[in-house]
């Protein structure tokens, strides 16, 4: 095994990124939250029967324009969708971990959880 | 409903959500689907949306401290992750085919489930038995303890995954972490020492959901305006927990409570779902 990479640099690292995940996606969710709630907040919530999210939360583009023109639930999706990436990235570090490791069979297999959340998201897109 | 005052209410039970939660060993989405459900009247679908950010949240959060110390097993969290990621993509996929009140009905059924196995006697057990499997998979590690590290070795590794298939299902299916799921897997089935079974769960969780969320978020489940007080909230409510959890070694009737708090609403959750109000 690689002396220079070992398993409690790799701990630090998986550490170091899911609390930087989080904290940024909160943060931006707060944000979002802020605004979404001072332009919204006496507005009647209506989540009774399904609709889906409005278009502009929907797309990347939509978010995109959303945050540059400060619309709040533009602001928030962005951060959610940075908190759902967070446990996928720390997936993506722990290949480059095995990577430095040469431990070629965990290579494999957090390529195939890879693949398989892929999968899942482009299932997600043909439905 | 006003939405500040929606979100006020979702914020307070969100916190109290992730407190119990944490100091329970359950995930927060035990409350937070019911909440949504049965008091302001969402749809479950926006719920189910909500619970799985709340999750994803809450275990990347928590399993950062413990990957840190050295307690979860990496590579067991990443060859079980096989399994309840395939799980939970198969999950969010037939969701859209099964009627809501069926969703209710079985997630009532695993509520109370969970909250029996969360009264469980948990005895620290040490399985030193050579596995064949395991030893090619590199599964058998130490975790740290008062006295120095101490060895483990995991058992019945085909047995463990097939159940992490399921809790996969689950979790995609109703958009909780399946934390009580996955702990049996790793406690009762591959003789895993408990500490490490849960924390190894914890740090699974997130991924688990986050292959499941992927799915939702392209199908509009995952609604800002609900997201936002839910995450927020569970996230503190699970930051005191883990405080409080430092300072006191009696949770006993706490997980009394919660076991309580959890079978009342999951009665409901089933009540409605037979009677198709969900």
């Amino acid at each position: 095994m690689n002396k220079t990479f070992r398993d409690t640099d790799m701990q630090a690292v998986i550490g170091w990124i899911l609390r930087l995940g989080v904290l940024l996606s909160m943060s931006i969710i707060f944000i979002g939250g802020i605004i979404y709630l001072y332009r919204h907040g006496q507005v009647t919530a209506d989540y009774h029967t399904f609709k889906g999210v409005p278009d502009f939360v929907h797309n990347t583009r939509g978010i995109l324009n959303g945050i540059i023109t400060f619309r709040g639930r533009a602001i928030i999706q962005a951060g959610i969708i940075l908190l759902i990436a967070t446990p996928i990235i720390r997936v993506i570090f722990s290949a480059i971990g095995f990577i430095l490791e040469k431990d070629y069979l965990y290579i494999g297999i957090t390529i195939l959880v890879l693949l398989i959340i892929m999968a899942s998201m482009l299932s997600g897109h043909a439905g | 409903m006003s939405v500040i005052v929606l979100t006020l209410i979702l914020f307070i039970g969100s916190y109290f959500a992730g407190l119990l939660g944490s100091l329970t060993g359950l995930g927060g989405g035990f409350v937070i689907i019911p909440l949504l459900t049965l008091v302001l009247h969402v749809d479950i679908h926006y719920a189910i949306g909500a619970s799985l950010v709340s999750v994803i949240a809450t275990s990347s959060g928590s399993a950062a401290a413990y990957v840190k110390e050295g307690i979860t097993n990496i590579r067991l969290g990443m060859f079980l992750e096989i399994a309840t990621t395939a799980g939970a993509m198969v999950g969010a996929l037939i969701a859209v085919y099964i009627p809501t009140n069926f969703i209710a009905i079985l997630f009532g059924i695993i509520l109370i489930t969970s909250a029996i196995m969360s009264l469980r006697k948990k005895a620290e057990q040490i399985n030193q038995e050579k596995n064949l499997l395991a030893e090619k998979l590199k599964l058998n590690s130490s975790f740290p303890t008062a006295n120095g590290p101490v060895n483990y070795s995991v058992k019945n590794v085909g047995g463990g995954f097939f159940m992490m298939l399921f809790a996969g299902v689950i979790s995609g299916l109703l958009g909780i972490g399946s934390g009580a799921l996955k702990v049996l897997a790793m406690d009762t089935i591959m003789r895993i020492p408990f500490k490490v079974s849960t924390t190894t769960s914890n740090f699974m969780i997130g991924v688990t959901a986050a292959a499941s969320a992927v799915v939702y978020l392209q199908r509009g489940y995952i609604d800002p305006g609900l997201s936002m007080p839910v995450a927020i909230g569970v996230l503190l409510g699970a930051l005191s927990g883990s405080k409080i959890l430092v300072h006191t070694n009696s949770s006993g009737w706490l997980r009394w409570v919660f076991a309580v708090v959890v079978t009342f609403l999951a009665s409901q959750m089933i009540y409605n779902g037979f009677m198709g109000k969900i």
